[in-house]
């Protein structure tokens, strides 16, 4: 082994570089931001600093003392960057509902004042008489906030301090969470329970027949998975091609309620994710010498015995690495729940959907979906440990 | 050798760095988003084609469905890549608080009074007047349903209803279907008693409801049998009533209307054309071509007199529509969108 020069070393660092870099950029940094975003809080003490200075001698008992009204209304004043300061209403509002109007009302009244220290905020707005809002504006001063990761799972600080459920008449995100891997996870088993037979039939077809099959899994793989959802959504639906050729043969009287319900979502999914299976566990079979089956035919081994005892244990990699994929992609998913599902069937995608887009709370959004990555990593060291394991069972 | 391939390197990232900067300072072509479907299809005819040829200069559309965080977030990636929107109430009083749009020249425009007060912002200039309503088929349906109350009557009308997901449109719904008149709903969930009385009617619902999300699907829950009413865009009923001769029928009362705006996203590099575009397409004659496609209401006020009579009674702002109708309120939404929705979202998984 000769030793590898300055040069060369620097040579193998460029010939990888690139991928360095892509992973710097297009994982690692979304994902430092995504945790950031999560537990950052700074929104409110970049626009209102002699605030959160004057909060600081506010016990958070009562109504706050003058100094700190006073502060607010000279921040107010002082605000010129209205992006910075719709963030600091958008994270307040996130508290209490009504901090956006109320906000709005009495910046303009502190604008319009010819002396910040004549205004009466209770006379701009009563609402500043509730102590609820004060709370909410001492408790956004600190930069840093677990209030995003608690309301991802259905937690909160009471007033003081201690960790508490949050009101269960707006709580649903560990509900919602469940729900996720449920359907993963049964997605997941009906994906194993087609895919492994699908590719050992695969493996052990040749000529046309093969290439027929596996044409079979990967056509709709190249098909957009709208289009696959509402390939769904006409099959299944009262009076779609299943209930009708059901009811044209007479083996039903009223249509099967297959879509808006959790057996639509599980039967698209499995649909849209069983490629992820079959694919695996088939590139696994074809190294698997043809005549190991044979063999154990000739040493007395029944169909079923040689399949439990040869085949299954030799692809159980496939099937492993299979099953993980799809349980990853499946808790991701949010189209195919959202266009076949019903009311109870929506995943945690589209509750982090709404904070993203709808409300660009991206705290709360981000931290779902840290809550999401870390469960999901779990998972993951799971695998890890149950695929290095060197006797798989019956092997 | 060793120079020629240090030379192609450098080669390579000037292309590159060349690449990069070029964007820079291109002028993108004006970008402008709306809301896909037969809408946009209108639109393209009557505003993006015409637009573009008067000014010489291509024009670009795409579409999107909403949310002030997809605004959020091209602003403050810096330079927007999209140029004129056209937003929904909240967005555009949600984006005008918080300095997403460009402040409008309404001399431009032809001065404040030639539009709807509804239509009428620092940021943005009304597009459409478009309602959410009651629809069913009257194909199928010989009774015709009349109210929210009767939207809540499995007895009468037997089989599933639609509703868009949210707590927007299916709280209102729920409050008018309990008796509150149109002119108290806001009034009402103002109150948590108000909220608490509209879930608990939506409570003796909720089993027969298939809930939507994008503006076509109802028309194919509707044509499919799914549910026998449902809340729906009325431009969409009547659009799907003229393209594919279909007999859906909208019941105005206790609808609620809004109004679309189009805004200039900050820091547009095509803001100047972007005004020009939305100048354009707020002009009466310009708008008065609209319900020949889509019938959607018109904020140009010149425009919707315009209209011909055959027109009018599919318009949300026929007076005759108006009736008992109810004007979303965009402030009580934008105060209230991200607990309501968490309320809704746990009242669902239930």
């Amino acid at each position: 082994m000769s030793r590898a020069t300055a040069g060369e070393r620097s040579r193998a660092f460029l010939l990888v570089a690139p991928l360095l870099l892509f992973l710097a950029v297009f994982f690692l940094w979304p994902l430092g931001a995504m945790v950031t975003a999560a537990v950052s809080d700074e929104a409110v003490s970049t626009v209102m600093p002699r605030t959160a200075e004057a909060m600081a001698d506010w016990d958070g008992a009562g109504l706050p003392p003058q100094p700190v009204q006073r502060a607010l209304v000279e921040d107010l004043r002082a605000a010129d960057d209205q992006q910075a300061l719709g963030e600091a209403v958008r994270r307040l509002n996130s508290a209490v509902s009504g901090f956006r109007t109320l906000l709005t009302r009495t910046a303009g009244a502190a604008r319009d004042a010819a002396d910040p220290g004549a205004v009466s905020l209770p006379a701009v707005d009563p609402r500043w008489e509730q102590p609820r809002f004060w709370l909410a504006l001492k408790a956004a001063v600190p930069r840093y906030t677990d209030r995003n990761l608690l309301a991802a799972v259905d937690l909160r600080r009471d007033a003081d301090g201690a960790i508490v459920n949050a009101d269960p008449e707006a709580a649903a995100n560990r509900v919602i969470m469940a729900r996720t891997f449920l359907v993963a996870a049964t997605v997941t088993l009906a994906c194993a329970a087609i895919g492994l037979p699908y590719a050992m039939l695969a493996a052990a077809a040749t000529g046309w027949v093969r290439a027929a099959l596996l044409m079979a899994v990967l056509l709709p793989l190249w098909t957009s998975l709208l289009v696959r959802t509402a390939a769904w959504f006409i099959l299944l639906q009262n009076e779609g091609l299943i209930n009708g050729a059901l009811q044209a043969i007479g083996l039903i009287e009223e249509p099967l309620p297959l879509i808006f319900n959790r057996l639509g979502v599980v039967i698209a999914m499995t649909h849209v994710l069983l490629p992820f299976m079959v694919l695996p566990i088939y590139s696994v079979l074809l190294s698997v010498p043809r005549n190991l089956m044979p063999a154990a035919a000739s040493m007395g081994a029944g169909p079923l015995r040689a399949f439990w005892h040869v085949l299954l244990p030799l692809s159980l990699p496939g099937l492993l690495s299979g099953s993980l994929l799809v349980f990853m992609v499946a808790i991701g998913y949010y189209i195919t729940p959202a266009l076949v599902g019903g009311a109870g069937d929506q995943m945690i995608s589209s509750v982090i959907a709404f904070y993203a887009t709808g409300t660009a709370n991206w705290g709360m959004a981000g931290a779902l979906g840290l809550i999401l990555l870390t469960v999901t990593t779990l998972l993951y060291l799971v695998y890890g440990r149950l695929s290095r394991s060197p006797q798989l069972p019956g092997a | 050798m060793r120079s020629a391939k240090r030379l192609a390197l450098i080669g390579c990232l000037s292309c590159l760095l060349g690449a990069f900067g070029a964007q820079d300072g291109q002028a993108r072509d004006l970008t402008v988003v709306s809301w896909g479907g037969n809408y946009q299809d209108a639109q393209r005819k009557i505003y993006f084609e015409p637009f573009s040829k008067l000014s010489g200069k291509p024009v670009l559309d795409e579409s999107w469905d909403g949310g002030i965080g997809v605004i959020a977030a091209k602003v403050k990636a810096g330079v927007p890549n999209w140029d004129v929107v056209q937003v929904e109430a909240e967005e555009l009083a949600l984006g005008c608080a918080d300095g997403f749009y460009e402040k409008l020249d309404w001399s431009k425009l032809g001065g404040k009074e030639s539009f709807l007060p509804a239509a009428v912002s620092d940021c943005g200039v009304g597009a459409i007047v478009w309602s959410t309503a009651l629809s069913y088929d009257a194909g199928k349906l010989t009774t015709a349903p009349t109210s929210w109350a009767d939207f809540w009557n499995v007895e009468k009308f037997p089989g599933k209803r639609g509703l868009r997901r949210g707590p927007k449109y299916a709280l209102e719904f729920a409050l008018m279907a309990d008796g509150v008149p149109a002119d108290k709903v806001y009034e009402t969930l103002g109150t948590p008693a108000g909220v608490d009385r509209a879930f608990k009617k939506l409570d003796a619902l909720k089993p027969h409801i298939v809930w939507w999300e994008s503006g076509a699907q109802p028309l194919q829950l509707l044509a499919s049998g799914e549910v026998v009413m449902t809340s729906a865009y009325n431009g969409r009923i009547s659009g799907i009533n003229k393209s594919e001769g279909k007999n859906f029928k909208v019941v105005w009362p206790g609808s609620v209307y809004a109004v679309d705006s189009w805004v200039v996203l900050k820091d547009s590099p095509n803001r100047q054309a972007g005004m020009d575009f939305i100048a354009f397409a707020s002009k009466a004659e310009n708008q008065a071509k609209l319900p020949d496609y889509i019938a959607y209401g018109l904020p140009n006020k010149q425009a919707a007199s315009a209209v011909p009579a055959a027109l009018q009674g599919d318009l949300p702002t026929t007076p005759k529509n108006l009736e008992g109708t109810l004007a979303l309120d965009a402030d009580f939404w934008v105060d209230n969108i991200e607990e309501l929705n968490a309320r809704f979202n746990a009242w669902l998984a239930r």
